[in-house]
């Protein structure tokens, strides 16, 4: 970030504030300030609709309650296994599409552009999509698996490790292409000539990859790993649509367990100590991930 | 041979699990309802375009496409409006704590949307945003404007520096340089922000669900998601609904391939 030899520009600071101003401004409003705003109420007992019970403060009382929330417990527990399942799948696919799209062949456009749609598709479509997909009557899987046996068609969505499966595969299937342009980027900095010293030196195709691809690619995979890990922690919409956290609790997630304590069950201070909870915990593993990549990152930057 | 059988393998299997999914909700919006409920369901459609009919009037798919087309594009606009000069004071000019600011627009844009949705929800109830088509506009400029000053600031920075410095020269202000200069050979850039801030204004849900509750005032992903039968779930008014949510956004892509790949990229790793 080194800006080059630039003409002195004291007289900038008014404009140059005015133009950053109105963007602080909304961030500050609609971001920041709810953010500290969900901390206070978080350390209150308040029900939305239930002014008389009035707002006391109670300290960090909501957050203990939260440590020995059995329901809380199990929405941690599917989110983590969500995260990790997800995010290192995606890894993988976005690692195969990216070594794709980085040949050169004719109408990579058109190929690059087949990869982005389901990225492009509206999350909600996505969820009614594999929903529908794994119907137990009308389904596409159980038409592609058992034809016209109707009687072993399958209601994929009544089992819990099941569901939680294609809740995990659709989320692969969304995001893989986001994952592969972050990777791409990696790939388009290394240089060709690596490659062609490694083919002098009579290194074939898997060794290449081996030895040159993958080592260099870690900055990129990092980085996509820290978007998707992101991402993944804050999944809603596919389980809002898909099972509404069933079957049983299978795929109850946090944010879902959170917008359900404030907007269902209009309990505000605990519904906010989740969702604190939740920020807190996205917030320290970005800065181990920015801590590994931090450096990587300002290296490039500086080139 | 081996390499080249490699590629051809990665091509057909990327493409086809990409696009297979989506095929098979298109070939159901096309279908009749007894096409759909016969057991085992048909494979191909007959062609009708009855849910499309009854998507559109009997199912608010018009409502949904119109406040979709309102609340995406004004946040585009607006998010545009307000991150381009921005994006160039943090990019060119000389602001004390500018790291500061990036660095606290990333995190903003890493917030959990539930972190900030009940107060969002309550400053909203205040100013009488509940409800109204701007109010959703609000947070989601709120959301998207991190993501589009990144991308500009490193598309700026890129620029070079030199016809700017000559325009400061002859005595163009900031405001000036950015207008006649910058914005010009920024172009493509800014179509950059503003396909990204667009796709994600068409798309969410979460705020979307939480601050239109009135069905003749719900965006397309809401409508979508809360779609409802009397008896049974009309899959194939959904379908054809989703193909009507999701057509624009697959043109936008086919067409826009090239800026979204680098756009993406771009910013992310240069940051």
């Amino acid at each position: 970030m080194t800006d080059s030899p630039r003409l002195t520009r004291h007289r900038d600071g008014p404009a140059a504030w005015m133009m950053v101003a109105p963007a602080l401004f909304i961030t500050l409003v609609f971001a920041l300030y709810p953010v500290l705003d969900s901390l206070w109420v978080s350390l209150h007992h308040i029900f939305i609709g239930l002014p008389m019970l009035g707002r006391s403060f109670i300290g960090l009382d909501n957050y203990l309650a939260l440590l020995r929330d059995p329901a809380a417990h199990q929405a941690l527990f599917v989110t983590l296994a969500f995260v990790v399942l997800s995010t290192l799948l995606e890894l993988a696919c976005g690692l195969v599409i990216a070594l794709v799209i980085h040949e050169h062949f004719r109408g990579r456009g058109l190929v690059r552009a087949a990869i982005l749609i389901p990225w492009a598709i509206p999350t909600v479509v996505a969820s009614q999509l594999w929903r529908y997909i794994f119907n137990d009557q009308y389904g596409f899987a159980n038409l592609l698996l058992f034809g016209d046996r109707i009687t072993e068609y399958v209601p994929w969505l009544a089992y819990p490790t099941v569901t939680f499966g294609i809740i995990v595969l659709a989320d692969v299937w969304k995001t893989s292409s986001f994952a592969a342009l972050l990777i791409l980027a990696g790939l388009q900095v290394i240089p060709d000539d690596l490659y062609d010293a490694a083919k002098v030196d009579g290194a074939n195709l898997w060794q290449r990859f081996r030895h040159i691809t993958l080592p260099l690619l870690k900055p990129a995979m990092l980085l996509a790993l820290l978007f998707r890990t992101m991402d993944a922690f804050r999944v809603f919409d596919l389980v809002f649509v898909m099972t509404q956290g069933g079957p049983g609790d299978a795929t109850q997630v946090l944010q879902f367990y959170g917008y359900q304590t404030l907007f269902t069950e209009g309990r505000l201070g605990y519904g906010s100590a989740v969702s604190v909870a939740v920020f807190l915990m996205i917030l320290s593993l970005s800065l181990v991930y920015l801590r590994a990549i931090g450096s990587s990152l300002l290296e490039r930057g500086r080139t | 041979m081996n390499r080249r059988f490699l590629l051809a393998l990665g091509i057909l299997t990327t493409v086809g699990l990409s696009l297979l999914p989506f095929l098979w909700f298109l070939l159901t919006s096309f279908k009749s309802q007894a096409e759909i409920e016969a057991t085992p369901p048909t494979w191909w459609p007959s062609g009708s375009l009855g849910f499309y009919r009854s998507a559109l009037f009997d199912h608010r798919l018009f409502d949904y496409v119109g406040n979709s087309i309102v609340v995406a594009g004004s946040t585009t606009v607006l998010a545009l409006l307000i991150a381009i000069p921005a994006a160039y004071a943090l990019a060119r000019l000389a602001i004390p704590g500018k790291q500061g600011i990036l660095a606290v627009l990333l995190c903003v844009s890493m917030f959990p949307q539930m972190a900030i949705a009940g107060p969002v929800w309550r400053l909203l109830d205040a100013i009488g945003g509940l409800n109204h088509r701007w109010g959703l506009v609000l947070p989601y400029v709120a959301l998207t404007l991190p993501l589009a000053i990144w991308i500009l600031a490193s598309f700026f920075k890129e620029l070079p520096p030199e016809l700017e410095d000559a325009a400061r020269v002859d005595g163009c202000g900031p405001w000036t340089t950015l207008l006649r200069i910058t914005l010009p050979l920024a172009a493509p850039g800014i179509f950059t922000a503003a396909i990204l801030v667009l796709i994600y204004a068409w798309n969410e849900f979460f705020f979307a669900l939480l601050i239109l509750t009135q069905p003749e005032q719900q965006t397309l992903p809401v409508g979508i998601a809360l779609f409802q039968g009397e008896f049974t779930m009309p899959w194939g008014e959904l379908a054809a609904a989703s193909v009507v949510a999701t057509l624009p956004l697959i043109l936008v892509v086919l067409l826009c391939q090239r800026w979204i790949v680098s756009g993406l990229s771009a910013g992310a790793v240069k940051g």
